[in-house]
């Protein structure tokens, strides 16, 4: 599909921002409110725009601190379908969030949430190795998030700037 | 014995400090300010950049260079005017890398003046012109441009102050503050007058990668004008690196000649780890630029058209990141304006007439701020507005 530069900035603005108010996301694009409902429409409509999501500090949290793991998974690709059904039969549980085929030493890079590490483990032991075509499986515990999806999650953002200057 | 005189020259005590001074103390002693009347990016240098400049102290690089910069950075700066600006200065002996534009402008009107000779300065201007004219023993001549012209220098205004005592011309295209763009067509104009006069040229270039039209023209790009004209560009605005202070002056061989004596025992040369960081940032920067570029358009849009909507009539300034609009539908002087708006509603702009008589009656604004400072200053002001 391809869009217009003002649409493509229209999906970064966005993509910074969801909430950002359509009138004044229209006068920063130099369109009119309607142009750009429009716009949005046919984006949402085409899955160019696939969801709205809101990035959380979960760590702030009480009781919600959690546990993100980042798991590599040798698979036997299948003949006909490939990596897609196994990549399918894991992405299905809710509890992982992200699956993406990769190069390199590994062919699977699962990315999954708990409440803990226990629970994360039994994930992997219980579910992930027994599937048939999985071959090995390797995980990373995150210990701290810097920074997610382009966000800084501690940002020392004050202004440095004099008040007033020529 | 008591002292009895002043030891401050009379060139300096003539002087008159800057207009935005008592704004800056004013605004500064105030909490919960939005200020609008910061002239430098609100984005801080990319990250590519700094780390080049961490790298080269880790490496050791803190002595002198050459006075006229790293060779390496003048070799870029060569090939980024020729491939931005399609105009060929040779990095041997005709580029100077200075503190900021500040300095480059300083060096210039230095190298050019005798005693009493004029410089046509175009207001509203960037405020350190004509106090620079003055220091380096010359004259400042403003003229005044029009808001009915969108602040463009007509080429007549040009024949009507022109005398035999006329030496130069400072153009600054992007404008600091009106935002005022000149194109190709606009600036040829000028070139004729300036030709016909013999003039040369200071074109301050320094908003250049700011210019949010279809095409940037480059003074000296015009025809027979490199030969008469001293280009100042830097990294200050375009690569967000004010704090840096560096800059650089392109000019044909024997005008930059005549600067670097004045530079080799002035400044012997710009800040080293300044350099080796302006080497990344032309090498690598391009993409950074073009990010913060459509950042200032969309904040741009947003506050001009809000401006005008909340009834400050604003001009779509052409680059930079200044709206310039007319308060006078208000019935106040700008010092008041800015004054009453800044104790009132606690936002800052800085009042026109300190940038020339003809900026009396506008505001600048510098969008340089977040959209959401932007938003709240836009609320304010039309409170503001409504009160009246
Ligand atoms: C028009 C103009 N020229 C020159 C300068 C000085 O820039 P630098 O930081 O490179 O000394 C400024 C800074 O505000 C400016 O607005």
């Amino acid at each position: 599909m391809k869009l217009t530069e003002k649409e493509i900035e229209i999906v970064e603005l966005l993509e910074k921002n969801a909430r950002l108010p359509i009138d004044t996301m229209a006068k920063m694009v130099s369109l009119s409110v309607s142009e750009v409902e429009d716009i949005i429409r046919k984006l949402e409509e085409a899955k160019v725009i696939v969801q709205y999501a809101t990035i959380v500090d979960w760590r702030k949290v009480d009781g919600h601190e959690g546990v993100t793991a980042m798991i590599d998974v040798k698979v036997t690709p299948k003949r006909g379908v490939g990596f897609d059904e196994v990549a399918e039969r894991i992405y299905r549980f809710p509890e992982v969030k992200s699956v993406y085929l990769m190069s390199g030493a590994y062919d699977l890079s699962v990315v999954i949430e708990g409440r803990s590490m226990s629970e994360i483990a039994h994930f992997v032991s219980e579910k992930l190795s027994t599937l048939d075509s999985v071959i090995s499986t390797t995980t990373h515990f995150i210990l701290k998030k810097y920074k997610h999806d382009g966000t800084v999650f501690e940002q020392g953002d004050q202004d440095r700037r004099i008040v007033v200057a020529p | 014995m008591q002292k009895t005189k002043t030891y401050v020259s009379d060139t300096v005590s003539r002087l008159k400090p800057s207009g935005i001074r008592r704004f800056f103390d004013l605004a500064a002693s105030m909490e919960g300010v939005i200020s609008l009347g910061v002239g430098e990016p609100d984005f801080i240098t990319p990250w590519s950049v700094r780390e080049a400049c961490i790298l080269s102290l880790e490496q050791g690089y803190t002595s002198y260079t050459a006075n006229a910069g790293l060779w390496e950075l003048r070799k870029e700066i060569s090939d980024y005017v020729a491939r931005r600006f399609h105009v060929l200065y040779d990095p041997a002996d005709e580029i100077i890398v200075t503190v900021g534009a500040s300095q480059a402008l300083d060096v210039s009107l230095r190298a050019i003046l005798n005693p009493g000779d004029e410089v046509i300065v175009v207001e509203p201007s960037f405020v350190s012109y004509a106090p620079l004219v003055s220091l380096a023993g010359g004259v400042p001549i403003p003229i005044q441009t029009s808001g009915k012209h969108q602040f463009k220098l007509q080429p007549e205004q040009i024949e009507q102050v022109v005398t035999p005592k006329t030496k130069a011309l400072i153009i600054c295209s992007p404008n600091n503050p009106t935002g005022t763009v000149l194109n190709a067509e606009e600036l040829a104009q000028i070139a004729r007058i300036v030709e016909k006069h013999d003039l040369l040229v200071i074109s301050d270039e320094i908003y250049a990668e700011l210019c949010y039209e279809e095409q940037y023209t480059s003074f000296p790009a015009i025809d027979r004008m490199r030969e008469r004209t001293i280009l100042i560009n830097g990294f200050s605005k375009g690569f967000a690196m004010t704090g840096w202070r560096l800059g650089f002056i392109a000019a044909p061989r024997e005008l930059a000649t005549a600067m670097l004596k004045i530079h080799q025992y002035t400044m012997m040369c710009a800040p080293t780890m300044a350099q080796y960081a302006a080497i990344e940032a032309l090498q690598n920067g391009a993409a950074d630029v073009e990010q913060m570029k459509k950042s200032y358009r969309q904040r741009r849009n947003f506050f001009v058209q809000s401006l005008n909507e909340i009834g400050l009539s604003c001009h779509m300034p052409g680059g930079a990141f200044y709206a310039f609009p007319s308060i006078r539908s208000t019935g106040m002087t700008s010092e008041r304006f800015a004054e009453r708006l800044l104790l009132e509603e606690k936002v800052a702009v800085v009042p026109g007439h300190v940038f020339g008589v003809s900026g009396e009656g506008y505001i600048r604004c510098s969008y340089a701020s977040s959209l959401e400072q932007l938003q709240e200053a836009i609320r304010r002001m039309k409170r503001f507005l409504e009160r009246l």
